[in-house]
């Protein structure tokens, strides 16, 4: 294999109660780009982890073989020793710092100790100039577009002597003009020999650049793609990326859907940093009683933007649209509205925003719904510790008692945790943003369970999930998302997860 | 918190099997007493060791009715500012400016009542009322323009100082006889000689009858709410211990010369601290300062409004501040250049010391008044052993720096605070326990725990010291040179195994 310049062997990664990877087989070739794709969860991010160190060796199973030797990374300083360095989705930039002292930011260029800035501003001028970049070296980030810092991101890659660089949803936040632009860098860079992995959820970029494909699902490594004058396209790739049967991992449900009562028309809102993009472009949409409503797309598509901003404005600044409530439009321009008008939403990252992680349950379960339990502001501590417990039944909450804290419970109890909490208030809508994230298969379906409860009360339910199958066997109704645009409306029962991948990613179809 | 309830809830776990098995039965049998909520008596064991050793080593000068009178009346201000403090601190905000805004409304009160000839209750309310504009004043500067209540208290801080002596003239302005009562009078001497105050008397004795009360009200109410009470027997012994510490308080405060009793300042504390007790553990409102600092984005999605709270919490710190100026400006009978200076420190030590978090969302009113308590009880009690101020302010510093390091140190490993920890007869065993338990990440704790125990010690050292020096008049340079190496070292050996425990904790060398 003298063409390859890594080899990743059997690799294992678990983590406490999942096993991230399973027995994972890659190889890559030298001077080639080569994509890795798979649905969210499915262990791509984890992969590139180990390789980049951060997982280090000893925490995983399997043979990294780097350029013909097997190496064992400690950390993230000896992976990119060898020349393996990777680029996060999230841009590790200083706003305040300038270009030239970002791109040798840890890596000064240092002269018996002092830092030799024209020698660095130098080097700086001629890496932008490889990543065909004109801009101040010494203007600082902050100046710059997202395109331009993640060119300047790559210039910094290089400053290191790069070998193998690895690119984890580069263009994800990217214009087209900019995503275009990038990948012809990336396609100049190949013909100097240089390497790449990159890991998109674009699939028509990579159909476009890639020169092979690893597909990883559940953890498993499906199948790897070498593309050959066009043989690959994304509906190969879509198909290596869910094909799974949807088995009994979802409890049977016959929903009684009545009348339409919710009802979002042209919602329009924008980013609440950057003026002139719109997270939310007029979208509409409507929720019957007992209906689940389904929201697919890609990460950053915008659903997560459009439910907080429904949900008492707590997301972007609202430019236009209206909500409609059994026919008659409503003003929610508070939490507190929302709550008083029956709409309820689960917060997407439970840590960050369900939950006070110093509070027990009891005292979550109530935090929503205080007024319930309340009048004058006094709280009546039996009834509070009546309503705790009744909700810990109802929703089979696994604690040793409501006075437990809340930090202390399962992923999967946390969640229903959060679920109760809502479901105090009375909701007639519930808006679930990624209900089933990182919790077991088990609690999964208790979840789902719960789910078509709700609907059977009568109430709307708005999902919104990065997992297609979840969606599938779950709700009534999808909306598909993309770039902040609703661009597409099935029946559970007609869609498939490749006609909603295709509504999800691909722009012609709007 | 966690781990203590981990622990408890498995004995089993502890790992030594008949020892630990009869000794948890014991502590069950304890707990049940205590009612459960051992973090607060562990504190209130704390400040009762602090002022036996006190006790002893002045040759009983601590306990006596007249000194406990001093105390509480030198300190009431203080912990009153501290019961403010505690809301603010919980938010995750600081008032760096109570001092400044006591002495403004005193010389305001001062002056209303000697230059507009205000009548001595009009002039209180025209105090509370400036009190109460100030904090509107720096709670929107915080709530609504989003300036950090450090910055905006340390500008208040020096602004409100200068307007003290703006307004002042550096005059002395004498208080009148019905504020000097407030201040630092005692309650009145009637019926019957008894041998104690009757006042104090009829107080002791109608908050026992309260107590009684309320404590068979729960079990009342438990067990129409179904569920099982504690037993009868615990019920009674933890009333008779009660009834104990209550009589000896009562005997305490009323037996002094006559004319003296439990002081009116006290009375005042007593009524605050049980009213915002209230207000912190069974309203609305305070449910929202406890979300707002444990989890402001998760709280403020729960329909808490972060502005409102922040505004609540900096106007009832400057209420309480003017509340505390006035008692001052009694107990001082007359206002002076000094009046506040320093008062906010005091009142931040305090609240640390009685258990809250550097970063919010933890702390209670009654551990922030015992924290107050015990450094009122090391001040007094160093004082009565004839330590001078210099060695006092030295030691408490010590006494808050080791708290708060502890604390902190006690948080990253999911422990509770300081005092309590120490009152729980902290041995490694428990470690031991807790890292069976699953509780605490499997780390070597033994040695740097140790080391910061060790250290805690030093000051009682430093006081034994002090006071086998004053018995020897001639050495007392010498003395004095070889306490401040020995502190020296002391503050070397406790950084160094602070540090040590930290960089541990935090992985900062692997």
């Amino acid at each position: 294999m003298s063409g390859a310049i890594l080899e990743m062997v059997g690799i294992t990664k678990d983590f406490p109660g999942v096993r991230a990877l399973d027995d994972v087989t890659m190889t890559v070739r030298r001077g080639e780009i080569h994509a890795i794709c798979g649905e969210n969860g499915a262990g791509k991010s984890t992969l590139m982890k180990v390789l980049s160190g951060v997982h280090p060796h000893g925490t995983y199973e399997g043979r990294i073989v780097f350029d013909g030797e097997d190496v064992q990374f400690t950390g993230i300083k000896s992976s990119e020793h060898v020349g393996i360095v990777i680029i996060h989705q999230e841009l590790a930039l200083i706003p305040e710092l300038s270009v030239t002292e970002n791109i040798f930011l840890g890596n000064e260029v240092v002269n018996h100790g002092v830092i030799d800035w024209v020698e660095a501003r130098e080097r700086a001028v001629r890496l932008l100039g490889r990543v065909g970049l004109e801009v101040d070296p010494d203007g600082p980030i902050k100046n710059l577009g997202v395109g331009q810092q993640q060119l300047v991101e790559i210039a910094k890659a290089l400053s290191k002597d790069v070998r193998l660089l690895i690119l984890d949803e580069p263009t994800s936040a990217l214009n087209e003009e900019d995503s275009e632009n990038l990948l012809s860098i990336l396609r100049q860079l190949k013909t100097q020999g240089l390497t790449s992995i990159m890991i998109s959820h674009k699939l028509n970029e990579i159909a476009a650049i890639a020169d092979s494909i690893t597909i990883i699902r559940d953890g498993h490594t499906i199948e790897s793609l070498h593309v050959v004058a066009g043989n690959v396209n994304e509906d190969r790739i879509i198909r290596g990326m869910v094909g799974r049967a949807l088995d009994s991992r979802f409890p049977d449900h016959t929903p009684k859907i009545g009348e339409k009562f919710f009802e979002v028309r042209d919602w329009t809102v924008e980013h609440p940093q950057i003026p002139g993009r719109l997270v939310c472009n007029h979208s509409s949409f409507y929720v019957r009683r007992g209906e689940i409503v389904g929201f697919a797309g890609l990460m950053g598509a915008g659903r997560t933007e459009l439910a907080r901003s429904i949900f008492g404005r707590t997301y972007g600044t609202y430019l236009g649209g209206q909500i409609l409530l059994d026919g008659r439009e409503v003003q929610i321009p508070n939490v507190q509205a929302a709550i008083a008008r029956g709409i309820s939403y689960v917060p997407e990252d439970r840590k960050v925003l369900g939950l006070n992680l110093l509070d027990n349950v009891k005292d979550t379960i109530v935090s929503a719904g205080i007024r319930r339990i309340s009048r004058r502001t006094v709280i009546d501590p039996e009834a509070e510790i009546a309503a705790a417990e009744e909700y810990r039944k109802a929703m089979n909450i696994k604690s040793a008692s409501i006075n437990v804290g809340v930090s202390t419970l399962s992923g999967g109890n946390q969640q229903k945790v959060v679920l109760a909490k809502w479901m105090f208030t009375q909701p007639s809508l519930a808006i679930l943003d990624e209900p089933t994230r990182g919790i077991d298969v088990g609690a999964k379906y208790e979840i789902y369970g719960l789910i078509n409860r709700l609907a059977d009360e009568g109430k709307g339910v708005i999902m919104i999930s990065s997992e297609l199958p979840e969606l599938l066997g779950v709700c009534d109704r999808i909306y598909t998302v993309f770039e902040g645009r609703i661009t597409g409306e099935m029946s559970a029962a007609e869609a498939t997860q490749e006609s909603l991948m295709r509504l999800m990613t691909d722009t012609a179809a709007a | 918190m966690t781990a203590t309830k981990v622990i408890e809830a498995e004995p089993g776990k502890a790992g030594a099997p008949a020892g630990g098995a009869s000794g948890s039965s014991v502590g069950a049998g304890l707990k049940q007493v205590l009612g459960g909520n051992l973090r607060q008596y562990g504190m209130l064991g704390a400040l009762i060791l602090v002022a036996l050793f006190f006790e002893f080593a002045s040759g009983g000068k601590m306990l006596t009715p007249s000194n406990a009178q001093n105390i509480l009346n030198g300190n009431s201000y203080v912990l009153i500012l501290a019961i403010g403090m505690l809301f603010v601190i919980i938010t995750g905000q600081i008032d760096l400016s109570v001092g400044s805004v006591a002495a403004v409304v005193g010389i305001c009160t001062a002056l209303s009542i000697n230059f507009w000839n205000f009548p001595w209750w009009l002039g209180i309310l025209f105090g509370l009322f400036v009190g109460v504009v100030i904090g509107m004043w720096q709670g929107s500067w915080l709530a609504f323009v989003g300036v950090p209540g450090f910055i905006t208290t340390l500008a208040g801080m020096m602004l409100f100082r200068g307007l003290y002596q703006y307004v002042g003239k550096a005059s002395a302005n004498p208080a009148p006889p019905e504020i000097r009562f407030i201040g630092g009078g005692y309650l009145p001497e009637w019926g019957p000689n008894t041998g104690l105050n009757n006042s104090t008397l009829v107080l002791g004795i109608a908050a026992m009858a309260v107590l009684i009360f309320l404590d068979f009200r729960r079990r009342a109410r438990v067990i129409k709410a179904g569920g099982t009470p504690p037993a009868l027997w615990v019920a009674i012994v933890r009333l008779a211990v009660t009834a104990v510490a209550l009589g000896y308080i009562t005997w305490l405060f009323g037996s002094g010369r006559p004319g003296t009793s439990f002081p009116v300042t006290g009375l005042i504390l007593v009524v605050l601290a049980l009213v915002y007790n209230f207000i912190a553990t069974r309203t609305t409102i305070g449910r929202g300062v406890y979300a707002v600092g444990g989890n402001k984005a998760a709280a403020a999605l729960t329909g808490v409004s972060v502005k409102k709270i922040y505004f609540l919490a900096m106007t009832n710190m400057a209420f309480l501040a003017a509340v505390a100026g006035v008692m001052y400006f009694g107990r001082a009978t007359s206002t002076g250049p000094s009046d506040g200076v320093g008062w906010e420190l005091d009142a931040i030590a305090a609240v640390f010391i009685g258990g809250a978090a550097v970063s919010g969302g933890i702390g209670t009113v009654t551990g922030s008044v015992i924290g107050g308590l015990v450094m009122a009880v090391l001040n007094n009690g160093l004082y009565l052993m004839g330590v001078g101020s210099d060695m006092t302010q030295i030691i408490k510093g010590l006494v808050l720096l080791i708290a708060v390091a502890f604390d902190l140190y006690s948080k990253s490993q999911g422990k509770p605070s300081i005092i309590a920890t120490l009152a729980r007869g902290f041995t490694p065993k428990v470690v031991e326990a807790e890292l069976q338990a699953g509780v605490v990440p499997n780390r070597d704790l033994g040695n740097p725990l140790w080391g910061v125990l060790s250290f805690l010690l030093f000051p009682v050292g430093i006081v034994l010291w002090l006071t086998w020096r004053t018995d020897r008049p001639n050495s007392a340079k010498q003395a004095r040179s070889g306490v401040i190496a020995a502190l020296v070292v002391g503050a070397l050996a406790g950084m160094i195994a602070i540090f040590y425990a930290l960089a541990q904790t935090t992985g900062l060398f692997s």
